[in-house]
């Protein structure tokens, strides 16, 4: 520690040696952020309604916002443009050996959602709706969803009576519980089990880039 | 420069998987590596030994020989419907060692890459603190730094692969992964120039991207080894990667390390962003699904021999992979020849670091019979990595994601490589 002379070179040294109270020490960088420098990029909403910007809209006007800015990809009534993600529909399928995950399908909140289109949506012109639109076009998605009725308007006040089908369909990580038997420090190195046989190739459904010939109808 | 080989582009698939120079020697088998040129072999005297070559400063950044001009990241066009929200892949069959170069780490962007100019560069720091923050890259780059090699593995990562074997080559299999050094400021230096309420549970980490691509982390993880890095290998992160500021959450899933990370932001409970609800959960069977599934398992994949990585000759072979663990070390790597029913210990050559890819080998005389080769790690906590049969048993085929399942490639009797499942 004979090197730790100058102020920069105690404080590493300081930090080093005892990481856990590097908070003990402020080392004054940076300086305080303005509530005007905040408030531009703090857009995040959580399930209780936290951070959901003032404004309103209906379902009624959020047709109009979404056949202009999202009907493209995601198709007129949500069923996706192509290969574009779908964000309506699939009720139902979530256990069958083709779920489809939607907004009315999956979201556990309203919330997920509308934060999700007020950070990234429409994709490529992303934050470029007003509040009243966000509102209004996260209501149309809503009404597609067959979870509101047209006459439906979102806002701040409104934005807790709406019940998200799918909010029960989720549970924490349970891994070291459900899957204990995968600690297992001493498994089997011989004759673990009968001569394999191989059971499927990735050529007979081959999708490899690169490989046009071989693929089947991959596109 | 009269001929031949060299300059012609390179016509058959298999050349093309391949890629680098053929070995020379008699037992070539899977053909169709590139001709020698007589000229350049002894005795005589190639022009390269003859001729002065480029100066320095000719080349200001350096770049990989022209002849590894195949190793470089590749996409699948028809996965996504944009390059923007899309993924590339990390070409690990031609790679050696634990680190991955900078250029190659395969990339995950949600909304492409965010072009940030770094005097523009912002990160905010607010919420339940006692002073909400803001900081430049030069402040970022003023305090105690610290230098980790880690692991960061796409939770996606073959995902493709759940329902039975897909995608032919590891690359495409595996690659969503990458191993770097980066050096960084430990998130809970800079929380704590914020100083965190006690009230604070969740750290939500945001980036600079046209996504605006944001995830909760619990406190607890954020105040324990995370870091927000600038750099990677020693330079400045890539744009690709982040630049100029990332998050690092060892071993924890990738979508988690936010990359032109812009704000974090203190609160009391998770924020249930879509990346952590509509995506990144993991559905089962029931059609329920598991959330929160940060932590990656440990996993391994053979990256040579692999669909990409033939076997060109008979004899002596080197099987060599990669392995790593979001819990920790990697303590052990076994190698399986037929499919699974017997196991050898594989030896770890190089470092082997907490949350780290390790690199293994195994060698072993090859006399041209079939091989279905395995690999499974095992780390520090006594995890196991399972076959993919025991990870469907417990989640169906549908969860998309944290897919660590034993891979198998089929070695055929030419020297080809198939990605196949066994029983
Ligand atoms: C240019 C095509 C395009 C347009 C226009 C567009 N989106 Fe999207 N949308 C996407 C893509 C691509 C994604 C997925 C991005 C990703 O996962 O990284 C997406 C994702 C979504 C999702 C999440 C879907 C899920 O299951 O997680 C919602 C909701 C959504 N968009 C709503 C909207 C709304 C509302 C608009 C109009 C205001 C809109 N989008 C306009 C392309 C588009």
């Amino acid at each position: 520690m004979s090197k730790c002379r100058s102020f920069a070179v105690v404080a590493v040294c300081f930090l080093l040696a005892a990481p856990a109270v590097a908070g003990e020490r402020h080392l004054g960088l940076g300086r305080a952020a303005s509530p005007a420098e905040i408030a531009g990029w703090d857009i995040d909403v959580r399930p209780d309604g936290q951070g959901l910007p003032v404004g309103k809209g209906s379902v009624r006007q959020g047709e109009e916002v979404y056949m202009t800015r999202c009907a493209a990809c995601h198709g007129e009534f949500g069923e996706s443009a192509g290969r574009w993600p779908q964000v309506a529909g699939g009720t139902g399928s979530l256990s069958s050996d083709d779920p489809v995950k939607t907004v009315g399908s999956y979201f556990p909140y309203l919330s997920s959602a509308f934060d999700y289109v007020r950070h990234a949506m429409p994709f490529g012109d992303a934050q470029s709706l007003s509040n009243d639109e966000l509102y209004a076009v996260v209501a149309y998605v809503l009404f597609l969803n067959d979870i509101v009725d047209e006459k439906f308007v979102l806002s701040r006040d409104t934005f807790a009576q709406v019940k998200m089908p799918n909010q029960a369909g989720f549970y924490d990580d349970d891994r070291e519980t459900a899957e204990k038997p995968f600690w297992n420090a001493k498994p089997c190195m011989k004759d673990c089990k009968p001569p394999v046989t191989i059971t499927g190739r990735a050529r007979v459904i081959d999708v490899t880039p690169d490989d046009k010939a071989a693929r089947h109808g991959a596109d | 420069m009269d001929d031949d080989n060299e300059s012609k582009p390179i016509p058959s698939r298999r050349r093309f998987l391949s890629g680098a120079a053929g070995l020379s020697g008699a037992a070539l088998v899977g053909g169709a590596a590139r001709a020698e040129n007589l000229k350049n072999l002894p005795p005589n005297v190639p022009e390269w030994t003859r001729a002065l070559g480029d100066g320095v400063a000719v080349r200001p950044y350096g770049h990989p020989s022209k002849y590894e001009a195949n190793v470089i990241r590749r996409d699948v066009s028809w996965l996504t419907a944009s390059k923007e929200s899309s993924v590339s892949f990390t070409p690990l069959h031609a790679l050696d060692g634990i680190i991955t170069p900078s250029g190659l780490c395969f990339e995950r962007h949600h909304s492409g890459i965010a072009e940030i100019d770094p005097e523009d560069y912002r990160l905010i720091i607010h919420g339940l603190v006692d002073k909400p923050l803001i900081y430049t890259l030069a402040d970022l780059k003023r305090f105690p730094r610290v230098n980790r090699i880690y692991v960061l593995e796409c939770a996606a990562n073959s995902g493709m692969e759940w329902r039975g074997a897909q995608l032919n080559g590891c690359q495409y299999t595996h690659g969503m992964v990458h191993c770097v050094e980066y050096t960084g400021v430990p998130l809970r230096v800079l929380l704590a120039e914020a100083g965190v309420k006690g009230s604070a549970k969740w750290l939500l980490a945001e980036g600079a991207d046209a996504a605006a691509m944001s995830r909760s982390i619990p406190l607890e993880k954020a105040l324990d080894d995370c870091l927000v890095a600038t750099h990677m290998n020693g330079e400045m992160l890539r744009p690709e990667q982040g630049y100029p500021a990332r998050l690092v959450v060892p071993g924890w899933e990738g979508n988690v390390w936010v990359k032109w990370l812009r704000r974090l932001k203190l609160g009391d409970e998770p924020w249930f962003a879509r990346e952590e609800t509509s995506k990144y959960t993991d559905l089962m069977a029931d059609g329920r699904a598991r959330r929160f599934t940060y932590v990656m398992d440990a996993k391994s994949v053979i990256t040579s021999p692999s669909p990409q990585a033939p076997v060109r000759a008979k004899g002596f072979t080197v099987i060599s992979g990669l392995a790593w663990s979001g819990r920790g070390k990697v303590k052990r790597v076994d190698v399986s020849l037929d499919g699974g029913r017997n196991w050898r210990e594989a030896r770890i050559d190089g470092l082997v670091l907490d949350k780290a890819c390790v690199r293994f080998y195994a060698e072993t005389d090859w006399n041209g019979e079939e091989l279905l080769l395995q690999s499974r790690a095992i780390d520090e906590t006594g995890y196991v990595q399972p076959t993919k049969t025991e990870l469907r048993k417990i989640r169906g085929a549908n969860s998309v994601y944290h897919n660590n399942g034993i891979q198998t490639w089929l070695v055929k009797r030419d020297g080809e490589v198939e990605n196949v499942e066994v029983s």
